[in-house]
C-alpha cells in the first residue's frame, strides 16, 4: 500500500462519552460491508475495534454517548474542533439517553444511593445530548441506531452528499408493511404516531406496542397520543413513564412526561 | 545481593484500553524489581440505573436494563426477567425456557465469535485490529464476521433485533417465532458451527504465554445442560447456592480509583467467572463434539490459562452452535408466547451467564409492582480483582520487557476477561437492603 493511498483515505474517529457501546457496535454488526468500510477510510480513533490512535484533524467523526461528567464537556469541544464534520449516533448523543433520567432527579440522592463512597464520583446533574455542548452536523437517531441507516450516512458523508433519512413516523411504516395496527385492534399502549421511524416498526412487528427508541419524529403530537392513551384506559402516571425512557431528554418526550407525570396535573 | 537499579523502578500506564467494551485504563509501578502498584482504572462514567429503576414497573426491566450493556443485552433481559419472576412467584413453561436459552446462544454466539476474532486474536499476531490481522488472515477474520453474523440473525429472528431485542419480556415473549422461521436458520448454524470448529483449531495453535492460576472458578451450574440462562452457583470450593445465596454473599467495595465496585465472595475472597470457570465446573456436560475439539485443542478438563480463554471461548462457540440447533430441531412455539406476571410486593433475585460471565439482579417491588430497590451486579466488577491480580503476576513475570511491549502484555491480560467496562460501572451498594 503506497502512502499516497493512505493520505488520501478520509480520516474517521469513533468516539464515546456516556453508553452501552451498542451504536458503534452496530458498525461491527455491518458483517458484510465492514471490512470494505474500514478499507475504504483510515480509522484514527475507534477504541472498541484497534489500539491505533493517529492525532486529528478528523475529516468525520462520529460520536456515541451523552455528556455526563466536566470532563466530557472539554472532551467533545476538543473533538468537535478536530473535525471537518461531526455526526452523533444514537439516543444517548442525540438526547441524553436512558441516564437522562437522572435530569427528573436530585443527582446527588442518585449518588448517594449508588455509591458508598458519593465522594468518589464525579459526574453533572443533567445527562444532556452532545448538541447541548457542540454543533453536530448530523444526528443518526436509535437506541440503538439501525446499522444501514449508519451505511447510508457513511457512505452519503463520504461522497459529499446529505444522507437520505426518512423523518416520518413509526405508524407510518408499520401501516407501511401491513402490520395490524396494536393501539386500535388490542388496545396496546404504542408510541408508533410520535416516533420517528428507522428501526423498521419492529415492536408493532412483534405485537407490541412502539416504546419510542428513536426519539419524537418531526412535528411530532404527543398530547393528541397522549389523550388517546388514557382514553384507552392507560394511567397518567403509566403514560409519562411511556415518555420517559430511552429519549427521556427530548424536548417532545420530556414536555409530555411532565405533562402527565402525577395523576392530577395534565390537561 | 545487591540491590536494584533504579531502571528497574518505572510505571507502565495505558491511557484508554482499546478492544474491550467500555472506558478504562491500567497502572503497573515497579519499584526496585517488584510490582508494587497495579490498577485497573475504570473512568466510564456512572449511568445510575439501579437508582432511576425505583418507581418504575415491574415489566421495565428487561427493557431497561438491556441498555447497561449493547454486547450482551439478552443477559441483562434474562436476568432480569428471572428475578421478577421470582419476586412474583411465576415459572415460565418449558417451551418459554428453552426460546429463552435460544436466544441466549445468539448472544454467546455473537459475543463470542466477536471477541475470539475481532477483539482478542489480534493479540496473539501483534496486531493493531482485527483490520491488519486481516491482512495477514483474511479467511480467519472473515469466518469470525460470519458465525457472528448467524448469532446476530438468530437473535433478529428471536429477539426482535440484534441490539437491545424488542421481543423479550417478563414472563416470556411478545410473539413466539414459528418453526418454518427458526428452520430457515438451521443451514447457517449448521456453517457457523463447522465454522467454530475451524476457530478451535485456529486458535489452539496459537502461542501462548506460560502461566497458571490457581483460581477460585464461580459459575451457574444447571442438573440438565451446559448452564447459561438458568441454573444454581457453584464454585470450585464447594459453594452450591441459588441467586438469593450469590447475592447475599457478594459484597462490594468502592474503590477511589474506579466507578466500579470489586466484589469478594463473603466480602473477603476474589473468585472468578467466566467461560475458565464454566467450563472448569461444568466440562461434563459439553456436547461430545466440543469436548472432542476442547481434547484436540489440548485443553483438559480444567485450564487454569487465562491467556487460553479464547480457546475456551471457542470451545463454548461449538457448543452454543449446537445447542442452538438441539433447541431449533425439538422447538415447539410456546402458546401463549408468555406467562401472566401480576406485580406484587416481594423481592426475587435472577442469574445467568452472560458471556463474559455470572450477572445478577435482585429486585424488591411494592404492592403495585413498583420497584422499590434494584441491584445488579454484572460480570466484570467481579473479576475486577482476579484481573488486577493476573496483572500483577503477569507484570512481575515479564518485567524483562519493555515498557511498550510490557504495556501492550497487560492489555493482553485484561483482554483476557473479555471486559465489559460499560457494565461494570452500574452497581449498587445495598448495604440498605442487606440489613
Amino acid at each position: 500500500m503506497s502512502t499516497s493511498t493512505v493520505v488520501s483515505r478520509p480520516t474517521i474517529a469513533v468516539w464515546k462519552f456516556s453508553s452501552c457501546d451498542g451504536c458503534q457496535l452496530s458498525l461491527l454488526d455491518c458483517e458484510d460491508e465492514l471490512l470494505g468500510v474500514v478499507g475504504a477510510v483510515q480509522i484514527s480513533e475507534f477504541k472498541e475495534l484497534t489500539r491505533t490512535v493517529v492525532e486529528g484533524p478528523y475529516d468525520v467523526s462520529f460520536v456515541e454517548g451523552s455528556i455526563t461528567t466536566a470532563d466530557d464537556v472539554e472532551r467533545i469541544r476538543a473533538i468537535r474542533q478536530a473535525s471537518s464534520m461531526l455526526v452523533t449516533i444514537g439516543a444517548c448523543a442525540t438526547s441524553g439517553g436512558i441516564q437522562a433520567l437522572r435530569n427528573y432527579a436530585d443527582v446527588g440522592e442518585f449518588t448517594t444511593a449508588v455509591y458508598a463512597h458519593p465522594e468518589y464520583i464525579s459526574t453533572l446533574a443533567q445527562s444532556t445530548g452532545i448538541a447541548d455542548h457542540v454543533r453536530v452536523d448530523f444526528e443518526l437517531r436509535g437506541c440503538p441506531i439501525d446499522r444501514y441507516q449508519l451505511l447510508e450516512v457513511i457512505t452519503a458523508t463520504l461522497s459529499g452528499r446529505k444522507p437520505v433519512i426518512p423523518g416520518h413516523t413509526v405508524c407510518q411504516q408499520c401501516k407501511g408493511r401491513g402490520t395490524v395496527c396494536v393501539m386500535v385492534a388490542h388496545g396496546t399502549p404504542c408510541l408508533g404516531p410520535v416516533t420517528k421511524t428507522g428501526c423498521g416498526a419492529l415492536c408493532p412487528a412483534v405485537d407490541r406496542g412502539c416504546y419510542g427508541c428513536f426519539g419524537p419524529s418531526d412535528s411530532a403530537n404527543t398530547s393528541s397520543l397522549a389523550r388517546q392513551l388514557i382514553a384507552l384506559g392507560t394511567s397518567r402516571v403509566d403514560v409519562s413513564r411511556l415518555f420517559r425512557t430511552f429519549n427521556a431528554g427530548a424536548p417532545a418526550f420530556r414536555e409530555e412526561s411532565l405533562r402527565n407525570d402525577s395523576p392530577e396535573t395534565g390537561g | 545481593m545487591t540491590h536494584q537499579r533504579p531502571a528497574d523502578s518505572r510505571t507502565v500506564h495505558v491511557e484508554g484500553l482499546a478492544r474491550v467494551e467500555g472506558e478504562g485504563s491500567l497502572l503497573v509501578e515497579v519499584r526496585d524489581g517488584t510490582v508494587e502498584t497495579v490498577e485497573l482504572e475504570i473512568f466510564e462514567p456512572p449511568r445510575f440505573f439501579e437508582a432511576f429503576l425505583r418507581g418504575r414497573r415491574h415489566t421495565e426491566p428487561p427493557d431497561i436494563t438491556a441498555r447497561i450493556c449493547g454486547i450482551c443485552p439478552v443477559a441483562y433481559q434474562t436476568s432480569a426477567c428471572l428475578a421478577i419472576e421470582d419476586a412474583c412467584g411465576v415459572s415460565v413453561t418449558d417451551q418459554i425456557a428453552a426460546l429463552r436459552r435460544l436466544l441466549y446462544c445468539g448472544e454467546w454466539i455473537q459475543s463470542h465469535a466477536l471477541h475470539i476474532h475481532f477483539l482478542h486474536a489480534p493479540d496473539f499476531f501483534g496486531c493493531q485490529d482485527a483490520v491488519e490481522l486481516a491482512g495477514l488472515d483474511l479467511p480467519a477474520v472473515q469466518r469470525g464476521l460470519e458465525i457472528k453474523k448467524v448469532g446476530n440473525h438468530l437473535m433478529e429472528v428471536v429477539g426482535g433485533r440484534a441490539i437491545h431485542p424488542v421481543n423479550v419480556r417478563v414472563g416470556g415473549f411478545y410473539r413466539a417465532p414459528s418453526r418454518e422461521e427458526l428452520g430457515a436458520l438451521v443451514d447457517p448454524l449448521r456453517r457457523a458451527l463447522d465454522a467454530a470448529l475451524t476457530s478451535v483449531q485456529w486458535v489452539a495453535g496459537f502461542e501462548f504465554p506460560e502461566i497458571e492460576i490457581d483460581y477460585r472458578f464461580v459459575s451457574l451450574r444447571h442438573p440438565d445442560y451446559y448452564a447459561i440462562e438458568s441454573g444454581r452457583i457453584v464454585s470450585s470450593e464447594g459453594l452450591d447456592v441459588d441467586a438469593k445465596g450469590i447475592s447475599d454473599l457478594v459484597l462490594e467495595d468502592h474503590v477511589a480509583r474506579s466507578n466500579a465496585l470489586h466484589a469478594r465472595l463473603g466480602g473477603q475472597d476474589m473468585y472468578l467467572t467466566g467461560p475458565l470457570s464454566r467450563y472448569a465446573l461444568n466440562y461434563g456436560q459439553l456436547s461430545p463434539l466440543a469436548h472432542e475439539a476442547a481434547a484436540a485443542a489440548g485443553l483438559g478438563a480444567v485450564c487454569n490459562n487465562p491467556f487460553k480463554s479464547i480457546t475456551v471461548r471457542a470451545v463454548e462457540l461449538v457448543y452454543a452452535c449446537e445447542e442452538a440447533l438441539r433447541i431449533i430441531e425439538a422447538y415447539e412455539p410456546p402458546d401463549p408466547p408468555a406467562v401472566a406476571v401480576p406485580g406484587r410486593a416481594g423481592v426475587g433475585h435472577g442469574a445467568s451467564e452472560a458471556p463474559r460471565g455470572l450477572l445478577f439482579h435482585r429486585y424488591e417491588l411494592d404492592d403495585d409492582g413498583l420497584i422499590r430497590s434494584a441491584r445488579i451486579v454484572p460480570p466484570t466488577s467481579q473479576n475486577l480483582l482476579c484481573m488486577e491480580d493476573d496483572l500483577r503476576r503477569v507484570a512481575q513475570a515479564n518485567l524483562s520487557l519493555p515498557d511498550e511491549e510490557l504495556g501492550w502484555l497487560c492489555e493482553q491480560t485484561v483482554r483476557n476477561y473479555d471486559p465489559c467496562i460499560s457494565c461494570a460501572t452500574h452497581f449498587l451498594d445495598v448495604t440498605v437492603e442487606r440489613r
